[in-house]
């Protein structure tokens, strides 16, 4: 208690306690002049006779602070206060370690920020971990969709799950005053949200009695939409609003911070109709999953029943369900998963550049320990315990650490602003994990934990350099001792770690931007440079009919193509660069067939589709306009197709049907077109099978058109273009096809990796050199006399230049060497990340090493020079 | 220094003194006790004044003495240190310490020159 006390009184209170000393001595003073004036003394002596027997007013203070405090904060203080001034006489140092170490620090927060939002805890429910995305899985499909009738048996079979419901994305055009809006939705089973334990911010949810055949017309929306559209007032709930020409009634709007990465921005939600034409169809899979796990029961457990019950309905249902299994994962695994090994990469960057940025300062610490050997031996020699002067180590450090966290944690701030911004906005809802991105708690855990890691190498590593050099040596004015080589040695050791860090960097950055060229350069199948496109979409009121969805698809050809520019236009049901789905089941006229699903790409497309889209025909004839129900049947198919199935035999003219060759559904062949790239740039090309939209068309489709301008200019003119005559159609999402390849996921996310390794990587070579420069300019000045005896011995400027060059290859050499393995391992580790690209590169390994090779050359160089210029009379005169 | 003919207070000693000067005089400032023990050793010790305070405080710290500020003789604003009961007990104990080791010492001292005699003889 008394020691609290004394912390308290010894250090906080400081001036008091200093004034109360300077009082009682000034008393004292004061009494001992005034008995010496009385025993005959001239006030002068007096005075000074006072002072002598005093000892120095300043020493007593001093030993009488000395007792006043607990030494070790006194001490800390002192340190505290001795390690600032340090800094402050030398500013270079101090502000290029902190920077340099705030850099790193800053770098890896902000990755480490992203990290945890995404795979940490990115759902935004109760109890995130219990929540599973449940669907069937397929050849091709390991997480497909889920058919409502297999739906409703493993609803009622399943004794694992505590709740299983479904929901489907969709798009509802809003009637507003303006015109039928496109807006985002989904439908979703009656107990959708109270699995997720979501509760309406107002109003109620939906009711189990309400998910029934025909469906409740009922709808409710998200906080957005209820302050956007509704002006936020609580009557909203109970009124009506109009969806494709339906009416339905406001029941609940959801909370703020609701969020489901699925739907992205979805604006209302309405019930799943069990009694729509693809819920009766056990093939018709558009649903997924979301259940939550009872108590006690594991992820695998469930998975292994649905599986059980996958393979009950495979037996009962041979046709539809053959091949159809289960799949279980977390919720957070189905939303995020794409996003861990481009993340994880990212932190394994980051790692590294805070690694460099480390032994960069710890260098820096060293360089700095070696010029104030003295300063320690002085201290060793007046007294300073290695206990005491360890402590100045580590205050120092503490000093550096601290100042370069808090600029870490502001450079963190920044970096995730920016980061964020670099996400595309039409991506940004389906990360809402982005919302709760920021220097959270477990964030700050990490900050500090790293900040403690550094703290222990920067205390340590100038410690062990002292403690291994003697101490004494040093008070030797000049002199060098095994100090100097201990410090070269271990000096040396880290820059190789350094130039190896930066080569994986470096050859990991060469991939990702070999990936991403290779990506936006593969082959699609069609010429994308001029086009542009636009959705469609039409309510079922006014185009429940195949001849009104066919006019309409005519007119929104016509319409387009008559805008001024316009050379080609045509319509398909799903653009090319999508996905792979949209699947059909197919079977071959008069080929062996043993039930297995033959699933190829089904697209519905009109006459002019391949002639606008630039694809190439390989044989056969394209569609004609005239081709529709009142004609046979027609079909095209890739050339994937026609290898798979029909090897070495002409595909025209031969026929497909359905899985039980129904007549109606049978097709002939009449042309193979060269492959389209359907599915996303890294995925594999699909059998796919094109439709004439006349023979099957559809309410919802896109719209391409071909210009001889730039694709851009004509956007703005597709939508107009279509409202003038069909003013009940919603028209949506317009962009050049060049604009929408290279904004899709797969595209961002090599970019991304490409673009911020590369960042990374850039800043490692810097520091990497800086470090190379700084161990060979040490090497130099440290053999300045040697250097000035040979050359008055008559060594030549070029031998002095190829004596510390050789230096400087050698730790380069050995850096690019360890380097090249360690690129290596990981870039095997990296490989599902890397497209068109091997991990072993060979291209990639050179240039990088060349790269690296030349920035040392150049870093050494110019200590080469100041070695080579050195003055032989000078340089022995110096010491 | 002025103080080279007279002894110096030796180490441990001071303290003593101190608590053995408050005793006798009851409350009384540095510059008096310093006074006082100069006075009790006949002017044989010289007080380092500069030792004298961070010993006060010392003491103070341990609970021997405690201080109060007050009017000095001369009507001077002075810091007062008196005894505590703490610190009664420790001069009782520290005295009969300091006593026993002196008469050892003089014991050990004379035993010495009688040995020697005796070899002598």
């Amino acid at each position: 208690m008394r020691v609290a006390g004394l912390f308290g009184a010894g250090s906080f209170n400081k001036s008091a306690h200093e004034r109360e000393m300077t009082d009682e001595l000034d008393s004292h003073l004061a009494m001992h002049i005034a008995d010496n004036i009385r025993a005959g003394l001239t006030p002068e002596e007096a005075r000074r006779d006072a002072l002598l027997k005093l000892g120095g007013v300043e020493s007593v203070k001093e030993a009488y602070r000395e007792r006043r405090t607990v030494p070790f904060l006194e001490h800390l203080l002192l340190d505290i206060r001795f390690a600032l001034r340090q800094l402050r006489k030398n500013p270079g140092f101090a502000t290029t370690a902190t920077l340099v170490l705030a850099l790193g620090l800053g770098v890896s927060i902000a990755i480490f920020a992203f990290v945890d939002a995404a795979l940490i805890k990115p759902l935004p429910y109760p109890e995130p971990s219990r929540l599973m995305a449940v669907t069937e899985s397929a050849p091709g499909f390991p997480r497909g969709y889920l058919s409502y009738p297999n739906y409703r048996d493993w609803k009622q079979s399943n004794t694992v799950f505590s709740s299983l419901d479904v929901f489907d994305g969709d798009g509802f055009l809003l009637k507003t005053p303006s015109g039928p809006e496109p807006t985002r939705g989904g439908r979703v089973s009656a107990g959708f949200f109270r699995t997720l334990r979501v509760n309406p911010a107002l109003g109620r949810d939906f009711l189990a009695t309400e998910e029934v055949p025909g469906g409740a017309h009922v709808v409710m929306m998200s906080y957005d939409t209820w302050q956007r559209r509704f002006g936020g007032r609580t009557d909203a709930v109970g009124q009506s609003v109009t969806l494709n020409s339906e009416s339905y009634t406001i029941i609940g709007v959801l909370p703020q911070d609701f969020h489901f990465a699925a739907l992205g921005a979805a604006e209302f939600w309405k019930l799943y109709d069990p009694s729509s034409e693809c819920a009766k169809r056990r093939s018709c899979h558009n649903l997924q999953g979301v259940a939550r796990l009872k108590d006690g029961v594991s992820t695998e457990s469930a998975l292994a029943e649905m599986t059980v019950i996958a393979k009950r309905l495979e037996d009962q249902y041979p046709d539809s369900n053959r091949s159809q299994g289960a799949s279980v994962v977390p919720m957070s695994e189905a939303d995020f998963g794409y996003l861990r090994p481009i993340l994880l990469v990212l932190m394994g960057g980051a790692t590294l550049l805070l690694l460099i940025a480390c032994i960069n300062v710890a260098a820096l610490v060293l360089v700095r320990s070696e010029g104030r050997k003295r300063e320690m031996a002085v201290r060793s020699a007046l007294g300073a315990s290695m206990l005491r002067q360890f402590t100045q180590f580590v205050t120092e450090a503490l000093v550096l650490v601290l100042a370069a966290s808090a600029l870490g944690i502001v450079f963190a701030g920044w970096a995730m602003q920016v980061l964020k911004l670099l996400i595309p906005a039409d991506m940004q809802p389906g990360m809402p994990f982005l919302l709760t991105l920021g220097l959270n708690p477990r964030v700050l855990i990490f900050a500090a934990a790293v900040a403690l890691v550094a703290l222990v190498l920067f205390s340590i590593t100038p410690a062990l350099h002292l403690s291994t050099s003697k101490l004494r040596d040093g008070l030797a004015e000049g002199s060098r001792g095994s100090a100097g080589m201990a410090w070269q040695r271990l000096g040396s050791r880290l820059v190789v770690v350094e130039l190896a860090t930066a080569m994986v960097l470096l050859v990991g950055a060469g991939l990702f931007g070999k990936s991403l060229y290779r990506l936006l350069h593969v082959e699609l199948g069609f010429e994308p440079g001029q086009l542009a496109t636009m959705s469609v979409g039409a309510p079922d009121i006014g185009y429940s009919k195949d001849q009104q969805r066919i006019a309409l698809g005519k007119d929104v050809v016509r319409q387009v193509k008559a805008i001024p520019g316009i050379e080609a236009a045509a319509i398909t049901t799903v653009l090319p660069v999508s996905y792979n789905g949209n699947t059909d089941w197919i079977r071959f006229v008069g080929k062996p067939y043993d039930g297995k699903h033959i699933e190829v790409n089904e697209r519905d497309v009109s006459a002019d589709y391949f002639r606008t889209i630039g694809a190439k025909l390989v044989r056969g004839r394209y569609f004609t306009d005239a081709e529709d129900e009142s004609r046979p049947k027609v079909v095209i198919i890739n050339q994937t197709l026609a290898n798979k199935y029909f090897p070495g035999e002409d595909p025209v003219g031969q026929q497909i049907g359905d899985t039980s060759l129904t007549p109606a559904s049978l097709k002939t062949i009449i042309g193979v077109v060269a492959d389209i790239k359907e599915g996303t740039l890294d995925t594999e090309i699909w059998p796919a099978e094109y439709h004439p939209f006349n023979q099957d068309p559809n309410t919802y489709f896109a719209v391409i058109v071909r210009t001889s301008q730039t694709p851009g200019s004509v956007l703005t003119a597709l939508g107009p273009a279509v409202h003038q005559i069909r003013s009940d159609v919603g028209t949506f999402g317009e962009v050049t096809m060049m604009e929408r390849i290279n904004r899709s996921m797969t595209a961002y996310l090599h970019r991304s990796s490409a673009w911020l390794v590369g960042g990374f990587a850039l800043t490692a070579l810097l520091l990497g050199v800086v470090g190379l420069y700084g161990v060979i300019a040490h090497s130099v000045s440290q053999r300045t006399r040697e250097i000035g005896v040979r050359m008055a011995m008559g060594a030549e400027v070029g031998t002095v230049y190829r004596m510390v060059l050789k230096e400087a290859g050698w730790l380069a050499a050995l850096g690019i060497g360890v380097g090249a393995v360690a690129s290596i391992a990981s870039a095997v580790l990296a490989r599902k990340l890397l497209f068109g690209v091997s991990s072993w590169d060979i291209p990639t390994l050179l240039v990088v090493a060349a790269v690296l090779a030349i920035a040392a050359l150049v870093a050494s160089f110019v200590p080469a020079r100041r070695a080579a210029s050195v003055n032989p009379m000078e340089a022995l005169r110096s010491e | 220094m002025s103080l080279g003919d007279k002894a110096e207070v030796w180490q441990g000693t001071l303290a003593l003194m101190v608590l053995k000067t408050l005793e006798t005089l009851g409350p009384l400032h540095g510059y008096g006790i310093a006074r006082r023990i100069e006075q009790t050793s006949g002017h044989l010790l010289a007080v380092n004044y500069g030792t004298l305070y961070p010993a006060l405080l010392k003491l103070e710290q341990e609970g021997s003495i405690e201080s109060e500020w007050g009017l000095s003789e001369n009507n001077r604003k002075a810091k007062f240190y008196k005894l505590t009961r703490a610190g009664r007990k420790q001069l009782r104990h520290e005295a009969q310490q300091w006593t026993e080791a002196t008469l050892i010492l003089a014991r050990f001292l004379t035993s010495g020159e009688q040995s020697s005699g005796e070899q002598s003889a």
